[in-house]
């Protein structure tokens, strides 16, 4: 629907309304700089930064409200685009996968490492997808549960020389177990209250974590953790017959353990994923997305809601744990460090950005995320191999832009920027659910 | 924050880089709810949570990356004290600062009282917070009311940080972190919605921070604060002097 054009006299009026109060915003922060130095402070203008800030928001206004002048009556509608989305999903999902599998064995180092980490951040999405987008209950926390598996398999293999198979259940158990502590006291909050405190939860442990030094190492962390084996076999070039090469005869290389780690990450991630695809099939998952919507008809209908939130904190916690177990054997390191606030906010945004609920949107939500972050840092490079000189750097900016990505895709497309929220079970034919829309009589 | 160079006089230079600061934190408070809250109105029950981290992180960021991530720091501005006593050698002392901090809380603490419990604004606000729909059926001009109300928040907010600045001396970008759960964990212990209750559940988050801090050990403060947090969720879910909260559908 169009809107009504407005008098270029009232438009010029509101978008410079609008750059005034960028103005207002923007003088003291971007307009001045305090640096300490060794001299005492020292107080930096960038007025033409503040000047051009200010211009960009008045010509941004003016092109927003002549955009929704011209914006053709028939554009898809964003529930279209779902539909469509959904439909092409079929095909592009399992490309997605065939790509994942065949990529180690055309790219270089580089291209595996970054697929490692992409693929580590699809499975703690798909982790966190369980709760935040199966059953809705906001876990800022999440990174609490990573680090519980990373340091689970840090400790038990350094300290017992357990191996990564056998230990990667217990940190998953452990996470679990972790899941449900954190679960009781949070059992009857709404959501507001749900985030802070699981906000304060992952605080917490990271408090410990640093400051427990005889058990943790403190600041330091655990280094000198072993490296995952092919039923026994090392990946090293030591030449010991229990080794990689040495049994198959091939000669030794590092991209082979790193090709070897690619693809225990996709089979974690693929089986996070094939967990939550029957699970929602389950009654569980059943409660899970009711409870999602309306929790005091989930009640009403008696279902337990004690177990129902219980099992999605402990099941996405359990998943977070696998992923910290990971996580400690790719790295052969885990420090405190790793897991910061900064990073629970980051799945949370991959969540969110994929449409809560959709795992092919998570998936793509991953890869363009970590994956454009990784190619800024290649813009970077290029730029300065090129001998432009530029302390422009992107990557300071990531969590910046994540933050109004999150903004922006909650006011734009609340249900984000893939899913269309189509119910796993459904009597007859598949609509869209959401409380909202009941509520506006079109459920 | 950054204002009040130039200036010798250190209460005008204070006063003024108060007033620039809140008036800058005002315009910020009322950005925020215009762009990241009011258009979720309505949008379901996640969306203005995801949004509010969102916007939590941007201006976080925003901060870094404008002001850079190191600690800047202040020299002391309100230096001094006075002796309250003095036993066996040990002096207890209190410095203008912690003086100053007081009698502005408390001037800060009657002021908010009064505007909520007394003016047509603070019966405004406690009405929308029970009903908003019913609300504006009554005639409240809701938005203006929320609007006003981030403003407010975004003032006290300054203060809080200015008083931080001058007694710790130094600021990061990082520092609304923590406080910001510490205030929440206030309010939900002294129970949501109650003023007395905030009060008292500061006051009470503060202690428990201190004495932890000297009898037990000073790395783990904030894991004390955030225990009580969820030791009070558990066992007292309405705080101390908040009232059940009763969900109607």
């Amino acid at each position: 629907m169009s809107a009504r054009p407005l008098p270029p006299a009232a438009m010029l009026r509101d978008a410079g309304l609008s750059a005034l109060v960028a103005l207002g915003l923007f003088v003291v922060l971007i307009g001045l700089k305090l640096t300490p130095t060794d001299a005492g402070m020292v107080l930096e203008q960038r007025w033409r930064a503040l000047a051009i800030v200010v211009a960009t928001v008045f010509v941004g206004r003016l092109l927003m409200l002549q955009w929704r002048v011209w914006r053709p009556a028939s554009a898809p509608t964003p529930r279209v685009l779902a539909e469509a989305l959904q439909r092409s999903g079929r095909w592009v999902a399992p490309l997605l996968l065939v790509v994942a599998v065949v990529l180690p064995l055309f790219s270089g180092r580089y291209v595996i490492d970054v697929g490692i980490l992409v693929l580590t951040y699809v499975m703690l999405g798909w982790g966190l997808n369980i709760v935040v987008g199966l059953a809705g209950l906001l876990d800022l926390g999440y990174v609490a549960f990573y680090a519980v598996g990373a340091y689970s398999y840090a400790l038990f293999s350094t300290t017992f020389h357990f191996g990564f198979w056998v230990t990667l259940p217990v940190a998953g158990l452990l996470a679990a177990c972790w899941g449900v502590i954190l679960g009781f006291p949070v059992l009857r909050l709404r959501g507001d209250y749900l985030a802070i405190v699981t906000l304060a939860f992952g605080e917490i442990i990271r408090v410990v974590l640093i400051n427990w030094t005889s058990f943790t190492g403190g600041p330091n962390g655990v280094s000198d953790i072993p490296r995952p084996t092919l039923f026994g076999l090392k990946f090293n070039g030591s030449g010991d017959p229990d080794t990689f090469a040495v049994f198959f005869g091939v000669d030794y290389s590092i991209t082979q353990r790193i090709m070897f780690l690619y693809y225990v990450i996709l089979g974690l991630a693929l089986l996070t994923n094939w967990v939550s695809l029957r699970l929602r099939r389950l009654p569980l998952g059943r409660a899970w997305e009711a409870l999602r919507e309306d929790e005091i008809a989930c009640r009403a209908l008696g279902i337990d809601v004690t177990v129902t939130k219980l099992t999605a904190f402990a099941i996405g916690a359990t998943f977070g744990g696998f992923a910290g177990a990971f996580f400690a054997t790719r790295q052969g390191f885990v420090s405190p460090e790793s897991f910061t606030f900064t990073e629970s906010a980051l799945v949370l945004a991959i969540v969110v950005l994929g449409g809560l609920g959709s795992q092919l949107g998570v998936a793509l939500a991953a890869l363009v995320m970590i994956g454009g972050t990784e190619a800024l840092r290649f813009v970077n490079d290029l730029l300065s191999s090129l001998g432009i000189q530029s302390d422009f750097d992107f990557t300071q900016y990531r969590m910046l832009v994540f933050g109004i990505a999150l903004v922006v895709v909650m006011v734009m497309r609340p249900r984000g920027l893939v899913s269309g929220r189509v119910p796993s079970v459904a009597l007859g034919q598949r609509t869209e659910i959401a409380a909202e829309l009941v509520a506006q009589g079109r459920g | 924050m950054l204002a009040g160079f130039g200036i010798t006089s250190v209460p005008l230079a204070l006063a003024i880089a108060l007033i620039a600061s809140c008036a800058i934190a005002a315009l910020y408070g009322w950005t925020v709810e215009r762009v990241a809250y009011r258009p979720l109105r309505g949008s379901f029950r996640l969306a203005p949570l995801i949004s509010a981290i969102g916007m939590s992180i941007v201006l976080q960021n925003f901060v870094q990356v404008s002001q850079g991530a190191r600690d800047l720091n202040l020299q002391p501005m309100i230096p001094g004290g006075f002796e309250v006593m003095r036993e066996n050698g040990f002096i207890v002392q209190l410095s203008w600062m912690q003086v100053v901090i007081t009698v502005v809380t408390l001037a800060l603490l009657t002021l908010f009282t009064w505007l909520v419990t007394r003016t047509p604004l603070g019966r405004a606000m406690r009405a929308c917070e029970q009903d908003l729909k019913m609300a504006g059926l009554l005639g409240i001009d809701t938005n203006r009311t929320i609007s006003l109300t981030f403003v407010i928040g975004a003032i006290l907010a300054t203060v809080a940080g200015m008083l931080f600045l001058l007694y710790y001396g130094s600021i990061n970008f990082f520092i609304g972190f923590s406080a910001g759960v510490k205030a929440f964990t206030a309010a939900v212990l002294g129970g949501i919605g109650s003023l007395p209750g905030a009060v008292l559940g500061g006051l009470a988050i503060g202690l428990i921070e201190s004495f932890w801090s000297g009898y037990a050990s000073v790395p783990y403060k904030n894991v004390a604060a955030f225990s009580v947090l969820v030791i009070v969720l558990i066992f007292m879910p309405s705080g101390l002097l908040g009232r059940a909260d009763i969900e109607k559908v």
